[in-house]
């Protein structure tokens, strides 16, 4: 039996990437349940807009790697990020005044608007592929761990290993900035209570002398931000293409529904019930077991409850779940 | 002040209005009665612009203001008020008239990174008018409560309040006394009468309390199945044929008001 290993094995494999993974679902979940409660639709374009912000990150890391300026340790993507940011805004924006718009002064139907995300979501998707191409690409530089494998055996004398990848590290860092700063906006300013005030009751506030298209703007904004920041660190971590943003919607939508769509708390929550249940769930546990469990004991299959094949379905056994026991999720949203 | 002038909003096939002219004086307090579906609320979406309307034209100070978007007749001071009281209800009582007055320099991406200080003393500001106006209201003590939390009557307090945060020319109160005990609706009335005197607020108010109306108003126009039917002080609608076929009835109760 060895407690302290086995306890090294699980950070290692599960809880470290479980957190980086859960931080990356929480920020897009963020962006979706943004649009949900103030623009009141599910939006399915958010993979991909996660994606496009993430490309124009892409493009001007390679501009800059091209002329030589770096972060030193740090992966230069990072110095590229607003440019990403500012990138992806525009675009999105573009897209309020060529699309949304028209729906919006129509007072078209949630429903509606949901499709024509869809619609919005296919050409976003030809776009990045289109510019970048359909393949995976790595744009990771810098220092590749903070403390590697070799490095904490060496250290520490154990026979498990703990490693903690730089992009893990700034994943977590930066969702916690982000979200610190999305919280302090929405709560604390003018513009984001607002925000609230036009979520909470869409009729008040206009009749508040609130304009709606600068609540929409800023929403936009926001949105393309943490979309941007999400794809970014998702990329980092793992690497970039365009069809695995695509999927990320599925497992994005489902932490915003299990926290409860139009909560930014709720968000955060199901980000990470959804990312630890997932990396549970398809970890092969067998290392871990045998190391608790007195010698000789062990078993002899890995013990994996699902094949990684099948992911995405832990995102969907949960969603029914959660909606058959508290249909408004774990903490209240809107139930439409 | 306000002119409609032959106002026509159909829903589908349905007129809800069909035709309404009626003009409202400045510094008065005009009461709009009517039956249930008469289309007095239609009639004041459309003057706030919540609704387009099918055809007609609404001016005001005799600038067209037929479809301008509700934020816009805020900023030119025309309010209104909710028949179901409507408050933003994840924020405090003091936040939600705080939320009022449109166009603040809070409001700019800018501003909220660089101009924290200039926001800073227009929040202060606007702080002690709020709770000015909760003071007057008689509802200090709720201004730290959820707006969800509180009662209907003193929602419909608190809708009132909203247009005391702004310098109103013209206040549309949607039944602000339905659901409302009679304590309470006495506050809201001395309210009303103490806005339009001391700051010179036209007021526009939908009631069906016949008291309260008698109280308030000075003219009465009674609208039915979408158009003006007649317009007079209360006793003189009370009188009228038309009215009380329509709308007051001749049951043995309103038999001695009328003409009283």
């Amino acid at each position: 039996m060895d407690l302290l290993n086995a306890f090294i094995t699980l950070a290692n494999f599960v809880i470290i990437p479980a957190i980086a993974y859960g931080s990356q679902l929480a920020l897009g979940a963020l962006g979706v349940t943004l649009i949900y409660g103030i623009l009141r639709f599910s939006n399915f374009a958010h993979g991909d807009t996660m994606a496009f912000g993430t490309m124009v990150t892409i493009l001007i890391t390679w501009l800059f790697q091209a002329w030589g300026i770096s972060l030193g340790v740090l992966p230069t993507a990072l110095l590229a990020l607003p440019f990403g940011i500012a990138g992806c805004a525009a675009f999105v924006l573009l897209t309020d005044r060529a699309v949304y718009r028209f729906y919006r002064t129509q007072k078209a139907k949630p429903v509606i608007l949901v499709i024509v995300s869809m619609g919005v979501m296919f050409i976003m998707n030809g776009v990045v592929r289109f510019i970048i191409g359909p393949d995976d690409h790595n744009f990771s530089d810098g220092e590749r761990f903070i403390i590697s494998a070799r490095t904490f055996r060496e250290l520490t004398g154990l026979q498990e290993g703990l490693a903690i990848r730089t992009s893990t590290g700034i994943t977590v860092i930066t969702a916690v900035v982000v979200v610190a700063l999305l919280f302090w906006f929405l709560n604390k300013t003018r513009t984001g209570k607002s925000m609230r005030a036009y979520s909470d009751n869409e009729d008040l506030a206009l009749l508040s002398g609130i304009n709606p298209e600068r609540v929409v703007l800023v929403t936009w904004v926001i949105v393309a931000a943490l979309a941007t920041v999400a794809g970014t660190l998702y990329g980092l971590d793992k690497s970039f293409k365009a069809f695995t943003y695509f999927q990320l919607l599925l497992p994005i939508f489902a932490s915003a529904i299990v926290g409860g769509l139009g909560s930014p708390v709720g968000a955060i929550a199901g980000g990470f019930v959804i990312a630890f249940s997932e990396v549970t769930i398809t970890y092969a546990w067998k290392k871990v077991i045998v190391y608790v469990l007195p010698d000789g004991m062990g078993p002899d299959g890995l013990v994996q409850l699902l094949s990684t094949d099948y992911k995405f379905a832990v995102s969907f056994i949960i969603l029914l779940v959660v909606l058959l026991f508290r249909p408004t999720g774990l903490f209240k949203g809107k139930s439409v | 002040m306000i002119k409609v002038d032959n106002v026509v909003k159909t829903f589908g096939g349905f007129r809800a209005v069909d035709g309404a002219s009626l003009e409202i004086a400045q510094g008065a307090i005009t009461g709009l009665i009517g039956p249930n579906g008469a289309g007095k609320t239609t009639l004041f979406n459309v003057i706030a612009g919540v609704l387009k309307p099918t055809s007609g034209k609404v001016t005001m100070l005799g600038e067209d203001i037929t479809g301008l978007a509700p934020h816009d007749l805020f900023h030119k001071g025309l309010l209104r008020t909710f028949q179901i009281a409507h408050e933003f209800g994840s924020m405090t009582c003091r936040e939600n008239l705080m939320m009022v007055p449109g166009n603040q320099s809070g409001e700019t991406l800018w501003n909220t990174w660089f101009g924290r200080k200039r926001i800073a003393d227009e929040e202060r500001a606007l702080r002690a008018k709020a709770d000015e106006v909760l003071e007057f209201l008689t509802i200090s003590h709720l201004a730290e409560q959820k707006a969800s939390q509180i009662s209907g009557g003193q929602k419909k307090l608190l809708e009132l309040g909203r247009t005391m945060m702004v310098d109103a020319k013209i206040v549309f109160l949607d039944e602000v006394g339905a659901g409302v005990n009679r304590t309470l609706l006495n506050t809201i009335g001395d309210a009303i009468i103490q806005l339009n005197k001391e700051r010179g607020y036209t007021f526009v108010v939908i009631e069906h309390d016949m008291d309260f109306i008698g109280r308030l108003c000075d003219p009465v126009i009674c609208m039915a199945e979408g158009k003006v039917l007649a317009e007079g002080t209360l006793a003189e609608i009370k009188a009228n044929e038309q009215v009380i076929e329509a709308y007051l009835g001749t049951g043995l109760k309103n038999k001695d008001k009328v003409g009283a």
